[in-house]
């Protein structure tokens, strides 16, 4: 267990090669509860397999990671259980395409027996009121724009009730007029409590709700800390030359 | 031509329908060899993987008759130079074991192939829910697999019912075999071998309307 029970995520000296290429070379970093922390740096410097470490999507090649005071590294762990507490939305939504929006939302609940049938039913039709799109409930996801197919994917997400919500490059995939609808429902979450990591380019997102900004860099962490620390004063000439390019 | 259909009209029909079991019976143990080979494939278990590999290759390497003569005559023969001198194998038995073998190595590429063509994603996003990878694979990743391959799947089923005709070199009494016996009594061969084509086309496009309205069910279904 971890020592201190506000420590949602704690990850130490990760390291992640795939193959011969070094990924992440030498990562730590802790989120403590309620936090929002944003992962910003140029392509291919590693946040996505940062956060696909943490579920272990990706296995870290060494290091080690706790989440929720579960060390997700050790092979005893029950990861699959573990992932029930970690939503995650992908830059390209993954809905199930075989099924509708609800079945969408309910299939894993149900199957893992956190929720009735019947309760992942109303559950899921509170969640689709909260992000704008009850009428889609029977909707299926070639039917739906790509906002709402992502606000379905953050519904579908919070279904498992996660307390941990990781999102990879959320409106990378968007036409520019549906970002705004995805970023309010992250921006709700956020003011609501959730505990959040985001991979996103949307440098207002991260001026108005991170608590934190990392700045990544060939498999490092550059530079960490609150926004006005890093988007507006930073230090280091890598996210100088990062931001000035950006924004 | 009527004078063969009036004499061996019942023959004809009872060796379809030796036909038709011996192509169902063995499109029911390809379908379950090839989910398992198939699987076995894409997972990512090396061993799996390898057995599976040299499944398909060693079965897809071996002429279909040279893969029931060895099951039909080599295997009996094995098992009784092993002292079991009763060991014995019907011709239906073997055929089928045979078809079975031929048409689950193809099938296993199908559903290779299938399920790779479905979007990683997908996977994930059941695994970053919590789903174990069986789970996974059974609500998620099949489903959208099986539609895809389908068409390849009746085209398969297809070519069994007509391979189906080289098992009558180890003497089962399928519609080819009686059409042997047939062109030996009446040496009648343009006869004889109009009418088992004909047979065999009349249950294939049947075979292949059914499918097609089965795949437009399940594509509309959804
Ligand atoms: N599954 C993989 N196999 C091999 N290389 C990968 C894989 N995933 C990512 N990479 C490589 O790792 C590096 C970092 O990728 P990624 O974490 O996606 O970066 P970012 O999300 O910051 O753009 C890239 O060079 C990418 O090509
Ligand atoms: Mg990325």
């Amino acid at each position: 267990m971890a020592d201190n029970k506000d420590v949602k995520i704690s990850v130490k000296n990760l390291k992640k090669s795939f193959g011969t290429l070094e990924v992440l070379k030498d990562i730590s970093l802790e989120v403590t509860e309620g936090e929002v922390v944003v992962l910003i740096g140029p392509s291919g410097s590693g946040k996505s397999t940062l956060l696909r470490c943490l579920n272990q999507l990706e296995k870290a090649t060494s290091g080690q990671i706790m989440i929720d005071g579960f060390d997700v590294t050790d092979k005893h762990t029950d990861i699959n259980k573990v992932r029930e507490n970690i939503g995650m939305v992908f830059q390209h939504f993954n809905l199930f395409n075989h099924l509708n929006v609800l079945k969408n939302m309910t299939l894993a609940p149900v199957h893992l027996k956190r929720l009735s049938k019947e309760d992942a039913r109303d559950k899921a039709m509170q969640l689709l009121e909260r992000v704008g799109l009850s009428d889609k409930a029977q909707a299926y996801p070639s039917q739906l724009s790509g906002g709402q197919k992502q606000r379905v994917a953050i519904a579908r997400a919070l279904e498992m009730n996660p307390d941990i919500m990781l999102f990879d490059e959320p409106t990378s995939a968007l036409d520019p007029e549906m970002v705004g609808e995805v970023l309010a429902v992250m921006k709700e979450l956020a003011r609501d409590g959730m505990t959040m990591m985001v991979v996103t380019h949307e440098i207002g997102f991260a001026r108005e709700v991170a608590s934190r900004v990392i700045f990544m860099e060939g498999g490092y962490i550059i530079e960490e800390g609150t926004p006005e620390e890093v988007l507006d004063h930073p230090k280091e000439p890598r996210t100088i030359d990062f931001l000035s390019k950006v924004l | 031509m009527v004078m063969i259909i009036q004499t061996y009209g019942t023959m004809l029909l009872k060796a379809m329908g030796h036909t038709l079991l011996l192509c169902l019976l063995s499109l029911v143990f390809a379908t379950i060899i090839g989910m398992i080979f198939g699987l076995m494939n894409v997972g990512h278990n090396r061993l799996l993987n390898f057995i599976g590999t040299v499944y398909v290759d060693a079965v897809r390497g071996v002429p279909l008759i040279v893969l029931a003569y060895f099951i039909y005559f080599g295997i009996p023969a094995g098992i009784q130079s092993l002292g079991f001198t009763g060991f014995k194998m019907d011709a239906l038995q073997a055929g089928t074991i045979a078809l079975s073998m031929n048409c689950g190595a193809y099938m296993a590429e199908i559903v290779r192939a299938g399920i790779q063509s479905v979007d990683r994603g997908q996977m994930e996003a059941g695994r970053s829910l919590g789903l174990s990878y069986g789970a996974g694979m059974a609500l998620i990743v099949v489903p959208q697999a099986v539609r895809t391959m389908i068409p390849s799947i009746i085209n398969q089923f297809i070519i069994t019912l007509k391979d189906t005709s080289i098992l009558s070199v180890i003497g089962f009494p399928e519609l080819t075999n009686v059409g042997k016996t047939i062109m030996g009594n009446t040496f009648k061969n343009l006869q004889a071998w109009a009418i088992v084509g004909i047979m065999y086309l009349i249950v294939i496009t049947l075979l292949s309307k059914v499918s097609k309205r089965i795949e437009r069910r399940i594509n509309r279904g959804r």
